[in-house]
């Protein structure tokens, strides 16, 4: 009722009352970079959606009469060396990327959060146990720790999301312990406690919904790092298998012909990088606006 | 510092020894038989025979890791399916190529990276700044096998100045090390950058101004010297991303590493090497890690009393 009275009565005081999310999109929407990574972003998730009608053309089928052909107006990034058209196959791998990006982030948070929030929020035997497989996890450098992971589950796309999956996991264990460890010590915990509230619920309810900023920004940043990581692993041929319209194995198959026809190879290049760009530049934005140390009052 | 050092060295050991049980289960976790993985699927039955009896395959799995455990601190990681030649000899063969590949990556990462962030960091939102700032966005952003063979279809097959593969001269050295260079020497002008901006606002910096001292004196003596600490410290993390990074240019550029020995061992499915590698790429983080730690007490004294 009261709060209900305030906002109404006094419209011109707004930007003050202001949700915290709000707060964080009118501080993204002042930032150039983040807008266009966020434009990158949309355009991306545009052409994975609609990539059968933006072009006439089939991902998994050329003319050999068409093969390593240049840029033209049917084609306008050029066929590959099976005559197909490669924008159709960059369209249509856009689906694969977003996919690998979105599944992986998500391997890494249901697993990593729970086991992040366990070992912050109860420490001692626990915390240990935990923090010493993630040092062994840690152990194996960058891309190193999936593609050791591919290499025992076997080549191809679901393997590279589940390896990619497992290999973010010491990330968020590592984000959510140190997030907790600081919201733990909070007089809101300790009233919680006070109050009866099982341990469950004190994390469910009180600390995790705490974590959400850096959270997103570092599952933001982590959905680059999972497009990368699967092409690089589609280049070196432990990802996605032909004829599937890849990125990396794109890439990898246009090498071959660099010589004759380079553009087999820069535009699967260009999409990759400018993929990771709109995230990076995003999640760059998202942790501005998000941290409230850099807010201003 | 003794302490501090026989510490750490104590908290490797755990690590040092999971990760020896995760190189150990890989195999063990393949479907299908172990020692058909180990011996090769064309090897004879004899052979398949004599590997089971060598890896204890009829025995407890503790009593196989024991065993595992002992063949590898003789040196012993098994034979090659693919050359029939010790893992070790493999192995040993390809390591020369890729220390010199992500040492030569390493230099210019931090040479490039450092002198960037400190120019940038001395006149922010200048021309050069945002310049170099957008630089370093794109170098965190482009994917490493992409860039090496763009930067080898403009200087070999265009402008024909360097050697587009293969390892040899200095030339050789370039664009392989270049190429794996750019992502940390990205993220280290960033960091210096940052740092950098810090430490320039402390009044210690005014001081120094103040009584006079020359601007190069004051940016390289005071303000460098405290910038590049947090440097250090994520040096032992770019190294993991130049031996990641390394696998992947190592293939674009026929550089006769272990990166490369390794992809190549997966994709022939030649077990031993496929563990071997992997062992010694996380056996030598540990140590980097563990180095630029102490490398970081070196530098500032308040680690080792925490």
């Amino acid at each position: 009722m009261s709060r209900a009275n305030k906002s109404t009565a006094a419209p011109d005081s707004s930007p003050r009352q202001l949700s915290p999310s709000q707060q964080a999109w009118h501080q993204l929407k002042r930032n150039r970079m983040a807008i266009i990574g966020l434009v990158i972003i949309i355009v991306l998730l545009l052409c994975a959606i609609f990539a059968p009608l933006l072009t006439p053309h089939d991902p998994l089928r050329g003319s050999l009469r068409y093969a390593r052909q240049g840029v033209s107006w049917q084609s306008p990034l050029g066929r590959d060396d099976l005559g197909r058209d490669i924008l159709t196959r960059i369209l249509h791998g856009a689906r694969n990327s977003i996919f690998i990006g979105l599944i992986a982030v998500a391997i890494g948070i249901v697993i990593g959060v729970p086991i992040g929030a366990a070992s912050g929020y109860y420490g001692g035997a626990i915390d240990l146990v935990t923090q010493r497989f993630i040092d062994i996890m840690l152990a194996f450098p960058g891309i190193l720790l999936a593609i050791a992971i591919v290499s025992t589950l076997g080549v191809g796309l679901q393997n590279v999301m589940i390896a990619i999956g497992i290999a973010s996991i010491p990330i968020y264990v590592r984000l959510i312990r140190s997030s907790v460890l600081t919201i733990r010590e909070q007089d809101y915990i300790a009233a919680a406690k006070a109050t009866g509230s099982s341990d469950l619920r004190i994390i469910l309810r009180h600390v995790l919904p705490n974590c959400i900023g850096p959270l997103i920004v570092q599952s933001t940043l982590q959905i680059a790092t999972a497009i990368l990581w699967a092409a690089g692993l589609g280049f070196l041929g432990l990802g996605a298998q032909p004829p599937m319209p890849e990125w990396g194995a794109m890439l990898s198959r246009g090498r071959v012909f660099i010589r004759v026809a380079p553009h087999i190879t820069i535009f699967p290049g260009l999409a990759i990088m400018l993929s990771v760009l709109g995230f990076n530049l995003l999640g760059d934005g998202l942790r501005d606006a998000l941290d409230p140390r850099m807010k201003k009052i | 510092m003794g302490s501090y050092i026989f510490r750490r060295l104590l908290l490797a050991i755990p690590t040092l020894i999971g990760v020896s049980i995760l190189v150990f289960g890989m195999v063990r976790l393949l479907p299908g038989c172990p020692a058909v993985a180990i011996a090769g699927v064309h090897a004879t039955p004899e052979f398949i025979r004599q590997v089971r009896q060598d890896l204890g395959l009829d025995k407890r799995l503790d009593l196989q890791y024991f065993l595992f455990m002992r063949r590898l601190i003789r040196g012993d990681i098994g034979i090659s399916t693919r050359t029939s030649r010790p893992v070790t000899t493999e192995i040993w063969d390809r390591f020369p190529p890729t220390v010199e590949l992500t040492v030569a990556s390493m230099l210019i990462a931090m040479i490039i990276g450092i002198n960037a962030g400190i120019v940038s960091a001395v006149k922010p939102y200048s021309i050069f700044d945002n310049t170099s700032m957008f630089g370093a966005l794109f170098g965190v952003s482009v994917p490493v096998f992409w860039l090496g063979l763009m930067l080898m279809l403009l200087f070999s097959v265009i402008l024909g100045w360097l050697p587009s593969a293969g390892r040899g001269t200095m030339a050789h050295l370039i664009l392989p090390s270049i190429t794996l260079g750019v992502a940390s020497a990205a993220v280290n002008a960033r960091m210096t950058r940052s740092c950098m901006l810090d430490v320039l606002h402390q009044d210690y910096i005014r001081t120094a101004h103040a009584k006079g001292l020359r601007e190069q004196v004051v940016i390289i003596k005071h303000a460098l010297k405290n910038a590049v600490i947090p440097v250090i410290t994520i040096l032992g993390l770019q190294f993991g991303i130049l031996l990641g990074g390394a696998v992947l240019t190592e293939t674009v550029f026929a550089w006769p590493g272990v990166g490369r020995l390794l992809v190549d061992s997966i994709l022939a499915r030649d077990h031993p090497v496929v563990q071997g590698t992997v062992l010694l790429l996380a056996v030598i983080f540990v140590f980097i890690n563990l180095f630029t730690d102490l490398l970081y007490s070196l530098f500032d004294p308040r680690i080792r009393y925490e």
